[in-house]
């Protein structure tokens, strides 16, 4: 009698634990998992939103993308984004990071929550003062100006290229100071003797960065390089309020003209948006699995 | 000379420190400058502004007057504390009921789901916004606080920080409870909650900013000058023919400021709840 009621119980407390973790998992499937495969679905068809049809060819949408010049300067940007703010980034946040972990250094605190402090600001908000910062008639131009650099105002935002690189200063400003506090965390993981130890080594500055720093921190690299990699593929808020895609759409990233494709001002084509929204899936599956497997070999 | 060999031996430390000052001071300078930027740009004139002016104004009455005659700033602000109020109570409890039955009761089946819900981390929001837009519409749920919550209601980030901080949690608190004749949930409710205080905190102030900051999601369910968020309302500030860059800055203001004084008294949490999942 008594080992019956202890394994009802034991039954229970299994059935208590499912039941904990399925409202999570049910949401999960039908908020991430179902529309994907929908999305998947749908990117075989075309047609409006009420009235979508299966393609004729099947691939249809697929075979599109590789002639639309916007989808292909979309994902070039994209990618521009990607090799360069990442890369300068991460640098610049374990360097940071290094500098702060020293027990030496005074102010610490205050550095440490000035440079963090731009990640407690909403992205439309800090795409608008950038925008403001950078526009023709406005701080930055008028600064350069009073220094003597620039005779006449740019117009920053109006030009492909100058463009493209406020919205990397804007992303390099948002972000640092975000990865700069994992590395950190990282950092307190690490004993302070190894360093004392190549102190007394007689080891530069760069090279215990470099040989000691860079790969103990390796596991936390490989994770701030796949959230950089999954946010800079996804980039949406600074495209649409930093430059709107412009000029003429130069400075557009994915996710933006798959926005404009299905629910933006222009027809909505929701085919051939969830054909481009697989392929930013496919893309950052293929981005963290060889970044996970980069970071796994070279121990 | 004598001077430098009587000195402490830590002068000669920080002397070696000068050059990571330096480097600090710059970047901090830069980090904080656009933002204290947007506190003297609100209080100034769009000529100002777009003249370079860089110290406050007396101008932000006036800017203010201008902004709640041409915008429902106080609508726009209440609704943004409301969904993202509502949204931190209802992910914090389902996710953190998640974790706690993935790590306290786990077992092969569990720790095989675990890793499955992983992979929806991988799905980027803009592949599963028409598919949830449909759904949502389909559900008569356009323009509700529902609208705004659902798809944000159980994230696997969530899920793996309260699943890792539940290792803190000791299994004898549960058999004990258990003991005392509490039931499965009451253990939750009555011993988890209490003791995971700290893990809670971190969550909410990460949650709570996430939501206020959302921007697609909002967009494409939230149609309308009654339901419309903060960063919505300042983006169509900035999309009209002239920008009024005092008022509009004034805007942008009102939409950082929770997030900056919930940044600056929570500055530990918030840095928890960012670096929460990985330990």
């Amino acid at each position: 009698m008594n080992k019956k009621k202890g394994l009802g119980l034991l039954a229970r407390q299994k059935a208590a634990g499912w039941a904990f973790l399925t409202p999570a998992s049910l949401l999960i499937f039908v908020m991430s998992f179902y529309p994907m495969v929908q999305a998947f679905i749908t990117s075989f068809k075309t047609g409006s939103s009420a009235n979508l049809k299966w393609a004729d060819p099947l691939i249809k949408n697929y075979a599109r993308m590789l002639k639309d010049k916007v989808f292909l300067t979309s994902m070039g940007n994209t990618f521009l984004y990607l090799a360069i703010q990442v890369p300068i980034m991460l640098v610049l946040a374990i360097l940071l990071a290094q500098l702060l972990n020293n027990k030496d250094l005074k102010l610490r605190g205050l550095f440490r929550t000035m440079i963090f402090l731009p990640c407690a600001t909403a992205l439309v908000s800090y795409a608008l003062i950038f925008k403001t910062l950078f526009a023709t008639e406005g701080l930055i131009n008028s600064m350069l100006k009073g220094l003597g650099i620039i005779q006449e105002n740019v117009n920053w935002l109006g030009q492909p290229t100058t463009a493209k690189a406020v919205i990397i200063i804007a992303l390099l400003w948002r972000w640092t100071g975000y990865n700069m506090v994992f590395f950190l965390a990282g950092l307190q993981n690490i004993e302070y003797s190894v360093y004392e130890a190549a102190n007394i080594d007689g080891a530069s500055g760069w090279k215990t960065f470099w040989h000691i720093t860079v790969p103990l921190l390796r596991p936390v690299i490989v994770m701030t390089g796949i959230m950089s990699i999954n946010g800079t593929l996804q980039l949406f808020d600074e495209s649409v309020n930093l430059t709107n895609g412009g000029p003429s759409n130069t400075t557009i990233t994915m996710s933006h003209y798959i926005y404009n494709n299905s629910l933006g001002t222009g027809v909505a084509n929701f085919g051939y948006a969830s054909a481009l929204a697989f392929v930013v899936f496919i893309l950052v599956a293929i981005l963290a699995t060889i970044n996970m497997k980069v970071g796994d070999t070279r121990d | 000379m004598t001077k430098t060999s009587n000195q402490p031996k830590i002068s000669h430390i920080q002397r070696k420190l000068i050059p990571s000052y330096i480097f600090l001071t710059i970047v901090s300078i830069i980090s904080v400058f656009p933002l204290y930027w947007m506190f003297t740009a609100a209080t100034n004139t769009s000529l100002e502004v777009a003249q370079g002016k860089i110290w406050f104004g007396n101008y932000v009455a006036e800017n203010y007057k201008n902004l709640i005659s041409q915008q429902n700033l106080w609508q726009a602000m209440g609704n943004s504390f409301f969904y993202a109020a509502v949204q931190t109570i209802a992910t914090l409890f389902i996710c953190s009921l998640a974790g706690y039955g993935f790590e306290l009761y786990h077992d092969k089946g569990k720790d095989r789901l675990f890793a499955i819900l992983l992979l929806a981390m991988m799905v980027p929001g803009v592949a599963t916004l028409i598919p949830l837009f449909t759904m949502i519409s389909r559900m008569k749920l356009l323009n509700t606080v529902w609208a705004f919550i659902i798809p944000g209601l159980a994230t696997p980030f969530m899920i793996m920080m309260f699943r890792q901080n539940s290792r803190n949690f000791p299994i004898d608190t549960m058999e004990a409870s258990r003991i005392d004749g509490l039931s499965e949930i009451g253990i939750f409710f009555r011993m988890y909650f209490p003791m995971m205080k700290s893990t809670y905190a971190a969550a909410a102030v990460i949650t709570f900013m996430n939501s206020w900051n959302a921007y697609m999601w909002p967009r494409t369910v939230m149609k309308g000058n009654s339901v419309q968020t903060m960063p919505m309302l300042i983006a169509n500030m900035s999309n009209g023919y002239a920008v009024d860059y005092g008022m509009l800055m004034l805007g942008v203001l009102f939409c950082s400021l929770p997030t900056i004084i919930v940044f600056f008294v929570l500055q530990k949490q918030f840095a928890e709840g960012i670096t929460g999942s990985v330990k």
